[in-house]
């Protein structure tokens, strides 16, 4: 299934802002933050479609996953 | 901190100075002293400009000493633009400096009846008020240009620009960071108008022939700061993301949430959020000579803030902080940097609140004065304040006001003071402390977004009400502490998290006084600033209808998730139930 994948703030260093990407049906929160090798300790906001969500959530066919590590400010 | 200074400057023959013990306010400091002084001695029902109102400076609880982070500068005073008690803080090193010198308070009494122009000079000598009409007129840069040539660059500066001279309502007090520029700005409630209204154009700070302040337990307090400063090095917040990214990091975080509000709150997300994001800003800072991590007193561990420069290498402004790049970009439209940078400088100039004035222009814009998106449109209605034209004036008195006078519904205010740069709709925690704090429309007063966005200190689901009464509650209670302790807020997000480098900070407290401090001993102290500013207020003529946000906010859904703000009158009601 395809996902977009936008990451931000530290996360981007050797990886992407914004992918297109393909993931097996079932796949987890989880399972794409692995497959970008980011710790799961390190993950701070989670957002699919604009919402927050946790590590266990099941992706569906065309959602967009936004991950950020924890952030403050202003 | 042993003494309080107050100067009247009304008094028969030009202003008096008196300087006393701290009495009744003995242990207090930051916003503890302020709103107690000005709860306990300015009639509610003054005028602001007036010679009744008072304007209260204080250092907090710990500045002045080698604790890191303590910094942070209350002043105090009736807010011209709110009505309520009013207490508008900053960094910069001001607080550090008055502190050594050794006073908790320096209040600025009566109003003089002429047009003389003063400065204020306080050093180990003592306290000298000077008439100085050369500064007339002056914005904050070249003031301070001005200063140095006569006070060199070892002081401290806290100055007003043409704004507070003209006792515009969004006039912010400046005080100049270690490089001596006036960027951190006690900005929020007219604080300059009143310090224009007294005819006072600058204090002039000077700690030569002093030392730190001395804790009572030296050992100990140099081992809880070194714990506390451990704890905010390792904090995800603290030690990485703000010194690489400042609090603009929040541009990205809330577009995506959905509570970015975009054209005067007409949506939820900005179509130009990532050219204007942390992430574009810091690496625009680096590329162009500048800095993405600065800090704005001395003993900052974070160093959220930068500096930002132009394509040729010039200094345009400190780095914009997230509320600014919000209130002068998305909300006006606006999608390029060096536009807001360039704004940010002219509000620091001509001395104004960036999230008043920022939110004011997108208000002339919904009324149809320029079109959103109009860059040189909202450089020139800016100008305009600066000139002090009748527009400029319009514009100068906030958002409130704007949207009278140019006939706006859609006016962000609470008790007539802007929101900032979260919506109340898709964040409904946010919503519950702009409707319900003493202040105004005020994020830093309970900071809601940290648990229901950024998930730091728990987890709130921002969508729905649930729990937004006790979350906003207990911030507004600890806050209310922090922001007497000196402490930069930005503490927040450790001491949340991780129960080690709160109970530090506890130990820098205690150990500073020689005494033991608890949480219990926080919480006592935060409602006991809370209830005696609810007091002022209610006695100012405040009841709970006025806590509660505009009606737009709860009969027009935000895209993207098309909610209203969901709160009950009668849940808001019971925010305060101590």
């Amino acid at each position: 299934m395809i996902i977009t994948v936008k990451l931000f703030a530290s996360f981007r260093a050797g990886r992407f802002d914004i992918e297109t990407r393909d993931y097996p049906e079932g796949s987890t929160v989880a399972d794409v933050a692995d497959s970008l090798s980011l710790p799961q300790s390190e993950l701070g906001i989670m957002m699919i479609n604009n919402r927050h969500v946790k590590l266990d959530r099941l992706l569906v066919e065309g959602d967009t996953l936004a991950l950020f590590p924890l952030l403050g400010g202003g | 901190m042993d003494k309080i200074a107050r100067i009247d400057m009304g008094a028969a023959g030009g202003p008096k100075v008196t300087v006393s013990g701290l009495g009744d306010y003995a242990g207090l400091g930051g916003r503890a002293m302020t709103s107690l002084i000005v709860a306990a001695e300015v009639p509610p029902l003054a005028h602001a400009l007036g010679a009744e109102n008072k304007l209260v400076i204080s250092p907090g609880m710990l500045s002045g000493t080698v604790g890191s982070m303590t910094g942070r500068l209350s002043v105090g005073c009736k807010s011209p633009l709110t009505g309520t008690i009013k207490e508008s803080n900053a960094g910069g090193q001001a607080a550090q400096v008055l502190a050594r010198l050794g006073y908790a308070a320096v209040i600025l009494e009566g109003k003089p009846a002429g047009d003389d122009l003063y400065k204020i000079v306080i050093n180990k000598d003592g306290i000298n008020v000077i008439v100085d009409n050369s500064l007339k007129l002056l914005d904050n840069y070249p003031l301070v240009a001005k200063l140095r040539t006569e006070y060199g660059d070892k002081v401290a500066y806290m100055t007003i620009g043409t704004a507070g001279e003209r006792k515009m309502l969004s006039a912010s007090i400046a005080c100049t960071d270690p490089e001596l520029r006036p960027t951190r700005h006690c900005g929020r409630g007219g604080v300059g108008a009143v310090m224009g209204a007294k005819r006072v154009k600058a204090i002039i700070i000077d700690d030569a022939g002093v030392t730190m302040r001395p804790a009572k337990n030296i050992e100990g307090y140099r081992d809880a700061n070194r714990k506390f400063v451990e704890g905010l090095r390792k904090h995800p917040v603290t030690g990485e993301g703000l010194p690489a990214y400042g609090t603009n990091v929040l541009t990205n975080v809330l577009n995506e949430a959905g509570g970015y509000p975009t054209n005067n709150f007409k949506t939820g997300q900005f179509a130009g959020s990532s050219k204007i994001s942390g992430e574009a800003q810091a690496e625009l800072e680096v590329k162009r000579g500048g800095s993405a991590t600065h800090g704005c007193h001395r003993g900052c561990v974070i160093q959220c803030s930068g500096i930002y420069n132009d394509k040729d290498g010039n200094y345009v402004t400190k780095q914009p902080e997230y509320e600014t790049v919000w209130s002068h970009g998305g909300h006006c439209g606006i999608d390029d940097l060096d536009t807001i940078a360039r704004l940010d400088y002219m509000d620091d100039n001509i001395g104004v609140d960036t999230i008043e004035m920022g939110v004011t222009i997108g208000v002339a814009m919904d009324a149809g004065i320029i079109e959103f998106g109009d860059r040189a449109g909202a450089i020139r209605l800016l100008e305009e304040v600066g000139k002090g034209t009748p527009l400029g004036c319009i514009l100068g008195a906030g958002a409130a006001v704007t949207g009278k006078v140019f006939g706006v519904e859609r006016v962000p205010v609470v008790k007539d003071q802007a929101l900032p740069a979260y919506d109340p709709r898709a964040i409904q925690g946010i919503g519950v402390t702009y409707a319900t704090s003493t202040q105004g429309a005020d994020h830093t007063m309970g900071y809601a977004i940290a648990t229901n966005i950024l998930k730091v200190g728990g987890d709130v689901d921002p969508l729905k009400t649930e729990g937004q009464i006790e979350l906003s509650r207990n911030l507004q209670i600890a806050t209310a502490a922090i922001d007497s302790t000196g402490m930069c807020l930005f503490i927040a997000f450790a001491i949340l998290d991780q129960p080690e480098t709160f109970q530090a900070l506890l130990d820098m407290l205690g150990s500073f006084h020689g005494i033991t401090m608890t949480g219990d001993d926080v919480v006592a102290l935060g409602k006991r600033v809370l209830s005696a500013e609810r007091d002022f207020n209610k006695r100012a003529g405040f009841t709970k209808y006025h806590d509660r946000l505009p009606r737009f906010f709860y009969d027009e859904p935000v895209a993207p998730h098309n909610l209203t703000f969901m709160m009950k009158d009668e849940e808001l009601d019971d925010l305060f139930n101590w």
